[in-house]
């Protein structure tokens, strides 16, 4: 029985689905790609630009924590490239060149790294750095080019709806395929929902989340949304314009800073469609995902506490 | 319709195929059995033999007075060389009897069939299965006269043969239902006869359609017992989700079946009761399926108990680089630090694995996908139960009904970061049940 002799012994279970972290992160990333090439195509090269700046930011400095603080290197984890691809792909074309790798180092040192990494952080480090750059530089990340026109305006296709700007509103189709003024990822509603389909398909990011958010965005701003009344909102338009694919899609399903239970996870996608409609109709900013979503991480230790499901064997109380 | 089933748990890879079609083979007698003392959950039994006695197939070698308990017997004929602490496969030393065969197989004189069950009486039946050393063959090895038994103000409604088998690469339920379908018909209904219920269920996972039409060609028109398809998911066998699967009711937490009237019991099981009042012999050998890459020639055996791993596998062959020894299945079965360990009356399996099929890769940060909580079967949230048994925050883990988990293995086997997530909680429970003894 010589051949026997080095067995090793560990804990049942024997297989493992071979799901994996790294894998799930790539998907996101993958999933981005229509968005990307959509940019690039409606802002010109400078919108790769930042991109592949605040990724290489993203990395390097995860990187740089990582070694320094002895711990094991796992930028091939392809989460710091997800964060810095979301941040990028939040900031306007025309910001300065460096804006994007600040606001990536801050992201990945200060709110990921310095709360212990992966797992440990309690906002969205993509998000959370998208507001500090809001409020550190609110003109560079304001100024926003409308495609394939030169020069910078202030007016979003949110902006216009509120009041806040004058313009024409473009298209529901202009917003549907991203021909709109924003920030160089959240313009084409049809590649954000396509990404966001295929990670569904791949069992990555859970239908509650993106469901109850954009379902809650569409009711109230159809019940409050209208200047003549209840219920002459545009629903429609508050969907496909602004950041609300691409936050509900994939920062609002962001795992680390989400509920775990399926009853949570509808309530996060609720609770942040509430809070950035009541942003964008009464607050002081057109726009109000990324606040909806800061909110809601912030809360996700309770929703976790109060959406405990009912154990096999028991009775609700 | 859907199949039946239950909500939660995973598809892991089957592999049945690689004995699935294999017939229950007898493997020869070894030279030497070591049968541990206690089989069975409950009181340990004591030795009625001594070194140097003569004994003969079937003969009893351990008992005891106490309830929760089930003899053994000796499954060769020969004399007894030692009764000294052996490795057992669920990974602890423990009293054993060791037998060196005098390659004889002398059965013991008189063990006779028992009448037919027109002519037995409940108590009877109860006491031929506490006599025959019957316990749970599918892994538990609960004494199964303990479990026919109704506690004061409770009552069966119904008996569930389990011929689930969700568990990958085992075969022999499904054998055992194909080759001795007249067995577990017969068991069964001995078992409704014990039980005094009019209804039996068979519930067979859909991916054994062989199994359910033999079953259902036998049992013709015979009133009372139903042959029950399920989804191929595990775990459809674990009791609770079977009993949620077929009947739509739930042991209420900390229960047991029959707080909803379910009388549980595996195809195995209920086989061998049927043989044993047919002929009288007592659990003396099982069906074990042999599989994993490392196996020569994998199929389904019939083996004495007592019989050592090593033996089986020598006698199966080994190929390649075998890393990894299981007895069970690779959802729940336990890994072996040596082939020296024996048989045992819940070996269901001898699982062994080449290198390339040993899984690797260190556990990362969990990073709260929730994956874990939406496989568990028990709808517990494993991830918190861990980060809490971790934390040493034991009255949470409590309040979070840890003791309810039921160890599928569902939440470590579907976790993107490789997190020891069962083995963990297996420890918390532990903690969480010191920690409730202390206050008593
Ligand atoms: S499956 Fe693993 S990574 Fe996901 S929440 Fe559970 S423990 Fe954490
Ligand atoms: S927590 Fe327990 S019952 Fe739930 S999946 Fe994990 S092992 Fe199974």
């Amino acid at each position: 029985m010589e051949k026997l002799d080095n067995l090793v012994v560990s804990s049942s279970p024997h297989l493992r689905s071979g799901a994996d972290v790294e894998k799930m992160m790539w998907h996101v990333n993958l999933a981005l790609l229509p968005a990307i090439l959509l940019s690039v195509y409606f802002f010109g090269f400078r919108a790769l630009a930042i991109i592949i700046l605040s990724i290489a930011a993203a990395v390097v400095t995860e990187g740089i924590i990582q070694k320094a603080t002895g711990k094991e290197v796992l930028i091939a984890d392809g989460s710091a490239v997800v964060t810095g691809l979301l941040l990028g792909l939040n900031m306007p074309v025309h910001v300065p060149l460096w804006l994007p790798v600040i606001g990536s180092v801050f992201a990945i040192a200060v709110v990921k790294q310095a709360f212990g990494g992966l797992g440990s952080n309690f906002m969205n480090p993509a998000l959370a750095a998208r507001a500090a750059m809001l409020a550190a530089w609110p003109v560079h990340m304001t100024s926003y080019a409308v495609p394939f026109v030169d020069g910078i305006t202030h007016a979003t296709p949110l902006s216009i709806l509120s009041g806040a700007a004058h313009g024409e509103l473009p298209s529901y189709l202009d917003l549907f395929i991203g021909n709109v003024g924003g920030v160089i990822g959240e313009t084409s509603a049809l590649a954000l929902l396509a990404g966001g389909v295929y990670l569904f398909v791949k069992g990555v990011i859970d239908w509650r989340t993106p469901t109850g958010f954009l379902g809650t965005v569409f009711i109230l701003t159809w019940i409050f949304g209208g200047n003549a009344g209840l219920f002459t909102g545009d629903p429609l338009y508050h969907l496909l314009a602004g950041g609300l694919m691409l936050g509900a899609f994939y920062m609002a399903t962001d795992y680390v800073t989400s509920p775990v239970t399926k009853k949570g996870r509808l309530l996060m996608g609720i609770g942040a469609g509430a809070i950035t409609v009541m942003i964008r109709l009464w607050g002081g900013y057109p726009e109000g995902v990324t606040y909806g979503i800061l909110l809601m991480n912030i809360a996700t230790p309770l929703l976790d506490r109060y959406t405990v499901p009912r154990i096999y064997g028991t009775v609700r109380k | 319709m859907g199949r039946l089933t239950f909500q939660g748990g995973v598809h892991p890879i089957y592999r049945k195929e690689i004995t699935n079609d294999r017939p229950i083979t007898p493997i020869p007698a070894p030279a030497q059995v070591i049968i541990p003392l206690q089989q069975n959950i409950g009181a340990p039994p004591e030795p009625l033999v001594a070194v140097g006695d003569l004994v003969k197939v079937g003969q009893k070698i351990a008992d005891t007075e106490a309830f929760v308990s089930a003899p053994v017997h000796a499954s060769v004929s020969g004399k007894v060389v030692a009764i000294e602490n052996r490795l057992s496969p669920i990974g602890k030393e423990v009293p054993a009897v060791v037998i060196e065969s005098d390659g004889q197989a002398i059965p013991l004189e008189d063990l006779q069939p028992y009448p037919a069950l027109e002519e037995m009486s409940p108590d009877d039946l109860r006491r031929a299965m506490r006599e025959g050393g019957l316990v749970g063959m599918g892994g538990a090895m609960f004494p199964s006269h303990v479990k026919v038994t109704a506690p004061q103000g409770k009552k069966f409604e119904l008996v569930i043969i389990n011929g689930s088998e969700c568990e990958g690469f085992l075969t022999c339920d499904h054998r055992i239902m194909l080759e001795w379908t007249d067995d577990v018909i017969y068991g069964t209904r001995a078992l409704m006869k014990v039980t005094g219920v009019e209804k039996a269920y068979i519930g067979v996972e859909a991916n054994k359609q062989d199994a359910i039409d033999i079953l259902r060609e036998k049992l013709g028109a015979e009133e009372g017992i139903e042959v029950k398809p399920l989804e191929v998911k595990y775990p459809q066998g674990a009791e609770k989700q079977l009993i949620k699967a077929l009947t739509g009711r739930e042991v209420p937490s900390g229960g047991l079946p029959v707080d909803v009237g379910c009388l549980v019991q595996n195809v195995g099981t209920t086989a061998t009761f049927a043989r044993y009042l047919k002929t009288g012999m007592p659990l003396v050998d099982r069906v074990v399926t042999v599989s994993g890459s490392s196996v020569k020639n994998p199929g389904n055996y019939l083996v004495k108990i007592g019989t050592s791993f090593g033996y089986i596998l020598d006698y199966c062959g080994i190929i390649g680089e075998p890393k990894k020894l299981i007895s069970g299945g690779p959802m729940m079965g336990v890994a072996q630090i040596t082939p020296e360990v024996p048989v045992v009356k819940g070996t269901s399996g001898i699982l062994l694995f080449d290198k390339k099929d040993v899984p690797v890769g260190e556990a990362r940060p969990c990073v709260r996908c929730g994956k874990c909580v939406d496989v568990c079967p028990v709808y517990l949230l494993p991830v918190y139960l861990m980060d809490y048994t971790l934390k040493g925050m034991l009255h949470r883990a409590e309040e979070y009904h840890i003791l309810d988990c039921i160890e599928c293995g569902c939440c470590s086997y579907t976790c993107p970061s490789r997190r020891p997530l069962v083995q963990t909680i297996r420890m918390g429970k532990a903690d969480v049940l010191a920690r409730r003894k202390k206050r008593q």
